[in-house]
């Protein structure tokens, strides 16, 4: 029971926190999308997600996180998409939890694209 | 599927699809009749008669990304391998009602797996969706609604990584406990 007063504690701690922060938040575009379909739960996306949000969290690096269910390429998941205003989309395929890391440090913090790993991208409107 | 609870976390799936806003989710393990139970309630767009009797075929989906609907099957075929079944009752725009039942001592029923990634999956979904689960052994029951954390943040946003952790470790803590506990009951032989 003192567990769960403490638990509650910390839960308000951090709504306060990120009340604060709003504008840092709402500022940052960066979208990471995972693909939660059928195909993509059977090939470990659930422990993908898992792993991202660690990274990010450890790291503390501001990202809106979400799920979407199939997009068709079930044969390369799991699937994680990265869009950010003025840079476009890049879907990465055959993406394992070990391999989160290396794509969050390279895409998000470096900003550079991992291409060895990228099976689509959409290039941002404007940019032909 | 490895594990139920990614069989769980397909069939939430389906009702988050189906616009669901708030999900029931129960698991019941019952040690004396040997049985698990999985109940899956959602508040989605339900499904018409036609669509509700042939959705256990491969080759039935509304998706349009491709030909087959594989999640369903694939529960249904899990139970029904554990001397169990897959129920359905759906109803448009009354929702739908899932039961997955599995011998739960039957040598191919797959281990119920993590439970609190499966949950944490679906509040990540683009829009509001609740879950509301309950997780039941024998007499004890470790309860879980998101809406209440929801309620608690007050606006700020539920899938915030460090709120994430936060709930992984509530979830995983309430799970150990109800585990834990379950274990002291059991009869010593
Ligand atoms: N909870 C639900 N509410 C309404 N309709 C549902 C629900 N669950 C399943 N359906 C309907 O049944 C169809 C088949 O579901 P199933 O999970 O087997 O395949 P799918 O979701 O179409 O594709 P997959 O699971 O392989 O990604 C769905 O396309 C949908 O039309
Ligand atoms: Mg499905």
């Amino acid at each position: 029971m003192a567990n769960k007063i403490k638990s509650i504690e910390e839960l308000r701690k951090l709504r306060d926190q990120l009340k604060q922060g709003t504008a840092v938040r709402e500022a940052t575009s960066t979208r990471i999308i995972v693909g939660m379909g059928t195909c993509g739960i059977a090939a470990g996306a659930r422990e993908v997600m898992q792993a991202i949000l660690k990274e990010l969290a450890d790291r503390r690096i501001a990202a809106n996180v979400e799920t979407t269910s199939c997009i068709g390429m079930c044969a390369q998941e799991p699937l994680v998409d990265i869009a950010q205003a003025g840079k476009g989309r890049v879907t990465y395929g055959n993406i394992k939890p070990d391999a989160v890391p290396r794509l969050i440090d390279e895409h998000l913090v470096k900003g550079h694209i991992v291409d060895e790993w990228v099976i689509a991208r959409l290039l941002p409107e404007g940019i032909v | 599927m490895l594990e139920l609870s990614m069989h769980v976390l397909d069939a939430l799936q389906n009702s988050v699809d189906a616009g669901a806003t708030r999900i029931e989710l129960r698991i019941e393990e019952d040690p004396v009749a040997d049985r698990l139970t999985i109940t899956v309630k959602d508040n989605g767009r339900g499904m018409a008669p036609e669509l509700r009797a042939r959705v256990l075929d491969p080759f039935v989906t509304t998706r349009r990304t491709r030909r087959v609907g594989l999640g369903l099957p694939l529960l249904a075929a899990a139970a029904r391998q554990c001397e169990g079944d897959l129920t359905i009752e759906s109803a448009p725009n009354r929702g739908t009602r899932l039961e997955a039942a599995f011998r739960a001592s039957h040598i191919d029923r797959a281990p119920l797996g993590d439970m609190p990634a499966t949950v944490l999956a679906i509040l990540m979904a683009p829009r509001v969706v609740d879950v509301d689960y309950t997780h039941r052994i024998g007499e004890r029951e470790y309860h879980f609604d998101s809406a209440e954390v929801r309620k608690e943040l007050d606006g700020a946003p539920i899938t915030d990584p460090s709120v994430m952790r936060w709930l992984n470790e509530t979830l995983r803590d309430g799970e150990a406990e109800l585990e834990g506990e379950s274990e002291k009951g059991k009869p010593r032989t």
